[in-house]
């Protein structure tokens, strides 16, 4: 197990391995989305009260789900790199940031586009949309960050540092805008209920966020791998690769 | 000097930050002016009405002095930085945490403790009903430390940055927002005659939090900017 993980801090190692993985993802990925997607949009059954707008929650609750996975990833992947000095936990840090980034922003788009059929505007200021628009800055603070650096290790560990204190305070930032919106206004919206959903539609929810899943771990490998390139291009092995 | 205890080397770095903030006066009096100002272009802006003013005032002012905070952070380790104290204070025996402390405590005593003293004036400008000033500077004398010790990690992580000053407002106003809440919500209870108490310990408990965890991340930030 040890080894394994040691050997996953080798970038070359990494580099064959993905490699081999990432044909898999991402016919999976394709598979899901294509299924989820079919299931969710045509065959389950409308909704009682929304009726079919209901359907971009297909796209609206994985990127939503998303969003906080990838900075889950990103936190721990700086922990890693911080901890024991690995070069691609630094970069898989660093590639997961963007992803995670368009998943936050997909999140707010769709969820505002639901809104305006639903709440008839485009934003409120829900504790959830509010939180998800934080979670939008703290991304776009730590792509900021890493930008600014020159040294991409001194880039990386301090990336590191501000996801950590960006984990602790998520928790702190949701709590207390879920607290500052029921003070402020109550329930005035209409929030999506969860009642016991059926499983016509529960079912292609989950074939899609195992699908969001697996784009992210695909175009993870895919930046990864780049960025391995780009980082090593000074050593035999990516030589010998290229001159193959 | 190796002899110094810890206490020492805290108060010391105190002392020697407030003698620099006191030989460079104005400077410290900018972050308080622009504080000032912004505060009187909301009357211009968007009414002079004390009735409208009455109600944004607990927001305005907690804006505003969160914009002045982050003004005057920026000062904080810069020359510091620039002239190589900073990297003595890495190498010194004393553990970075506690220093980093006394700076931060040094910063809330120069510009954290005028915002507090001028809050009831500005106050008075945006009609606030007298009620609701203490209730807006105990907000201020809790949550002022907490602006200064999280935005340290902030300034430690942008300083060796050429161009850190607008990166450093994407990084730490987000991480400011809980204590925005929990404070102008307090102040606006407070001038409608409501309970303050439940907010006051959450800015309790955020001080409480920050004061042991930030000193820590600013420490480790420092050692990877000056790496």
């Amino acid at each position: 197990m040890w080894l394994f993980y040691h050997k996953l801090g080798s970038p070359r190692y990494f580099y064959n391995l993905s490699g081999k993985l990432l044909p898999w993802f991402g016919w999976l990925t394709l598979l899901l989305i294509l299924v989820g997607g079919y299931w969710g949009l045509v065959l389950a059954p409308p909704d009682y009260q929304q009726g079919d707008s209901y359907r971009i929650i297909y796209i609206h609750v994985p990127a939503a789900w998303m969003s906080l996975f990838v900075y889950i990833v990103m936190a721990s992947a700086g922990a890693v790199g911080l901890i024991w000095k690995m070069k691609m936990a630094d970069i898989v840090a660093s590639c997961s940031a963007p992803l995670g980034a368009a998943f936050t922003f997909l999140a707010l788009v769709t969820g505002s586009l639901w809104g305006k059929p639903m709440w008839g505007t485009y934003w409120v200021w829900d504790a959830r949309l509010t939180s998800e628009l934080i979670l939008l800055f703290l991304y776009l603070g730590f792509i900021g960050l890493e930008a600014a650096i020159d040294d991409k290790r001194t880039a990386a560990n301090a990336c590191a540092v501000l996801a950590l204190v960006g984990v602790v305070n998520i928790p702190i930032i949701h709590y207390s805008v879920e607290w500052w919106n029921t003070l402020h206004q109550g329930s005035t919206v209409t929030r999506l209920d969860k009642p016991a959903m059926d499983i016509n539609m529960l079912i292609p929810l989950l074939l899609m966020w195992l699908g969001f899943m697996f784009y992210f771990g695909t175009s993870l490998f895919m930046r990864a791998r780049n960025e391995v390139l780009h980082r090593e291009r000074d050593t035999t092995w990516v030589k010998e690769l290229v001159v193959e | 000097m190796s002899e110094a205890s810890l206490s020492n080397a805290f108060f010391t770095i105190l002392k020697r930050d407030l003698t620099l903030a006191y030989r460079t006066r104005t400077e410290m009096v900018n972050p308080l002016l622009f504080f000032i100002i912004v505060i009187s272009l909301f009357p211009l802006a968007v009414s002079p009405d004390p009735v409208v003013l009455r109600s944004l005032a607990p927001g305005v002012i907690w804006v505003a002095a969160l914009l002045a905070t982050l003004l005057s952070l920026d000062s904080m380790f810069r020359s510091d930085f620039d002239d190589g104290a900073l990297e003595q204070m890495l190498l010194s025996v004393h553990p970075v945490s506690v220093l980093v402390l006394g700076k931060v405590l040094a910063h809330w005593l120069v510009t954290g403790i005028p915002l507090l003293l001028l809050a009831p004036l500005l106050a008075i400008l945006m009609h606030m009903p007298s009620s609701s000033v203490p209730a807006l500077m105990i907000t201020l004398a809790l949550g002022g430390p907490i602006l200064s010790l999280v935005g340290a990690i902030g300034v430690a992580l942008t300083v060796g940055l050429r161009r850190g000053g607008v990166l450093l407002s994407l990084l730490v106003l987000p991480l400011y927002i809980p204590v925005l809440i929990f404070a102008a919500n307090a102040v606006s209870n407070a001038a409608a005659g409501l309970a303050i108490a439940g907010q006051l310990y959450f800015l309790g408990a955020l001080l409480a939090m920050s004061l042991t965890l930030a000193p820590l991340a600013t420490a480790a930030a420092l050692r990877i900017s000056l790496r």
